[in-house]
């Protein structure tokens, strides 16, 4: 189901917005505008539909507009022109105090420096937006301390936020958006200002709270290998507009233009591709009422040295060497079960690179793919895994 | 040279005043005038060691030992140069004016915060209140007010409210951008966030202008004994006037004492509430 959905978003910074608009759809650039009219853009055009539950990233250098068009979906920057939709409710029309609503029970916020409020306790601060919905004192206290807890930080409920590290800071930022409950979480470089390992940290840990609450998220980030790791779905954002939207896999596997592929080039592909988009299809396989000779001729014809067998359901059973059945044929034997080494890798579709690359240094056979049927999807030679490694599409065989 | 009749005009402009807005000025004195008796009824009509009491605990509670050891000797030794009830009454002078002070200067500076417009142009205005010569006051508060304490607390309500003024609007504005943008976006109202974001936050920078605006006050008070406000400034005024140096003195020492004193508290409140913040 659709959560949010934003239609042909403009923002346009400066003085006369809407006369500006004309320029930018007769497809002037950001550049040219900036020049002759002394107007910034700071989004261009922009649509989505982002699916409930969803971890939606919006990626993009500094200056691409990510963080205007985080800021439009609340409102805290009005939009030029555009719509968004939430439930099937048009911010846009919203007055002052339905748009209050709506920012204090449907969307919850995370900000890249914490934005505390430092005159107040840990407690207090993630009791903030209920206080502000005049939530009674013991309410909004119990509900503060079951989120520090989710993220937590029980036991320091009656600290200052200055007496806290970045990253605990942060998770108090968490606290206080998941304290209100709300659908949609927005979390402008949440992770940006923390060091590497916390950064870490805080990723899984928002991944595996996330596995709980199911909350649709929109992920604000610089960071493309944070973008990866933590999204669904990714839009990458280049001048105000959205150059690509799809999963990680698919941008990288297919970048849309030149600007993305560049961007994608240094990533670590090992903990991105899959094992499901580097298989090759399972067209030579024995069957298990197959003879001897029977699978000689296929791995023959298909000029292989091994082939994994299957029953009717297609589901593994094993594999068996060339060197074997030819041995078994010589001792007048017809049985494969007899030489089938059930000693195979199997994993699922969504393996990453990484974990397969171990496997193939103990094992000289293929992997194999299967689903949770054991059913096989398909196999994995080791020149796959180097060439999604190297991100390029093996044209053998 | 043309030589623009500035002072005519101003004397005009005074002289209609007093004509036409004679009950309104009226209303402010009469005002103004319980006050201030209110004030000095109250201080004057608590015991000396009372007093004297507490005062060491709120110094004390606020400043520490030291502040409280440094208070009750102050309090004793004008006590012992007989000038008590005399430094009540600026007391109760000072008490009043920053009273009104900060009623006007503080929402004044919040809506200086909120608008830039304002802003610029209050600003010249603050600088004229608090740079204009304080004797210029005088004459047009007596105009206004007649002689005696209200022309005096209204001349030191002018001087001294710039300041509280300024760092209010000083203080909301330096509310990190962030924070606010946070409360906002958790659905503050524009009264929600003044109230539980910006004025904590800005509360000792707040504080800060309350300190600067009682020190100016007491200042101001001093001169206006000049216009028969009484008080301390009335002995230093005497001992200028009879040449009676011992006597100025001990008037101008009790000044400086109180002055201490309530510097000392007010400040060490905005000391501990940044403190709390940042420790």
């Amino acid at each position: 189901m659709t959560k949010l959905e934003v239609k042909n978003l403009y923002k346009i910074f400066g003085a006369t917005p809407n006369r500006v608009m004309e320029r930018l759809k007769k497809g002037q650039s950001k550049k040219e505008i900036l020049k002759e009219t002394d107007h910034g853009i700071g989004v261009n055009n922009a649509s989505f539909a982002v699916e409930e539950g969803e971890i939606f990233v919006v990626m993009g250098l500094s200056g691409s507009g990510k963080s205007t068009l985080i800021r439009c979906l609340n409102r805290l920057i009005e939009p030029t022109s555009g719509e968004v939709f939430i439930d099937n409710q048009n911010i846009m029309q919203c007055d002052k105090a339905q748009l209050r609503e709506v920012r204090r029970k449907k969307i919850g916020m995370v900000f890249q420096n914490f934005a505390l409020l430092p005159h107040r306790s840990i407690e207090e601060n993630v009791a903030f937006g209920l206080e502000i919905q005049n939530q009674k004192l013991d309410d909004r206290m119990k509900k503060a301390h079951e989120a520090l807890e989710l993220v937590g930080l029980k036991g320091y409920e009656k600290s200052m936020p200055s007496e806290l590290s970045g990253g605990m800071q942060q998770r108090v930022g968490l606290a206080r958006a998941l304290a209100t409950n709300p659908d949609i979480l927005l979390m402008d470089e949440a992770f940006s200002a923390l060091d590497p390992l916390i950064r870490k940290e805080m990723q899984d840990e928002l991944l595996s709270l996330q596995s709980k609450m199911q909350k649709t998220i929109i992920f604000i980030t610089h960071d493309l290998d944070e973008a990866l790791k933590i999204g669904d779905r990714i839009a990458i954002m280049k001048d105000g507009e959205i150059v690509q939207i799809g999963t990680p896999e698919e941008i990288l596997k297919s970048p849309a233009n030149d600007y993305v592929k560049e961007f994608v080039q240094g990533v670590n592909r090992v903990k991105v591709v899959t094992a499901g988009s580097i298989m090759k299809p399972a067209d030579t396989l024995v069957y298990t009422k197959d003879g001897a000779r029977v699978a000689v001729r296929k791995m023959k014809d298909a000029n292989i040295s091994s082939v994994f067998m299957v029953d009717k359901q297609k589901k593994i059973k094993g594999i068996i060497t060339i060197e074997d059945t030819l041995k078994l044929i010589n001792s007048g034997k017809d049985d494969l079960s007899e030489i089938i080494d059930r000693d195979i890798n199997e994993v699922s579709p969504d393996t990453l690179i990484e974990d397969l690359i171990p496997l193939f240094m103990n094992s000289k056979y293929p992997v194999v793919v299967t689903d949770e049927e054991q059913t096989i999807k398909g196999i994995i030679f080791k020149v796959s895994v180097l060439a999604g490694i190297m991100g390029e599409e093996v044209v053998n065989d | 040279m043309i030589r623009l009749p500035i002072g005519v005009y101003v004397e005009k402009g005074v002289d209609w005043l007093t004509i036409h807005w004679s009950s309104f000025f009226v209303g402010i004195k009469v005002g103004i005038e319980s006050i201030i008796n209110g004030f000095e009824f109250i201080y004057i009509g608590i015991p000396f060691v009372i007093m004297l009491a507490l005062i060491a605990a709120l110094a004390y509670v606020t400043a520490g030992k030291r502040t409280a050891i440094f208070s009750v000797a102050g309090c004793l030794l004008i006590k012992s140069i007989e000038l008590w009830e005399m430094t009540m009454s600026t007391f109760a002078l000072v008490t009043t004016a920053t009273l009104i002070a900060l009623l006007i200067g503080v929402p004044m500076g919040i809506w200086m915060s909120r608008s830039d417009r304002l802003n610029k142009y209050m600003r010249p205005v603050l600088d004229f209140m608090q740079t204009m010569p304080a004797f210029v006051y005088l004459i047009p508060a007596v105009y206004f007010f007649d002689l005696g304490p209200v022309p005096g607390a209204v001349a030191t309500i002018i001087f001294a409210m710039p300041p509280i003024v300024r760092l209010t609007s000083l203080g909301i504005r330096q509310v990190p951008a962030d924070v606010v943008e946070a409360s906002r976006s958790f659905g503050a109202t524009p009264k929600q966030m003044l109230f539980k974001v910006q004025i904590p936050l800005a509360m000792p920078t707040i504080l800060a202008g309350l300190n600067q605006t009682i020190m100016l006050s007491l200042s101001m008070v001093v001169i206006s004994a000049m216009i028969g406000s009484g008080g301390l400034g009335d002995v230093v005024l005497k001992g200028i006037s009879q040449m009676k140096i011992g006597d100025g003195f001990e008037g101008g020492l009790a000044v400086v004492i109180l002055a201490m004193i309530l510097d000392r508290i007010t400040q060490s409140i905005g000391k501990s509430k940044k403190q709390r913040v940042n420790k």
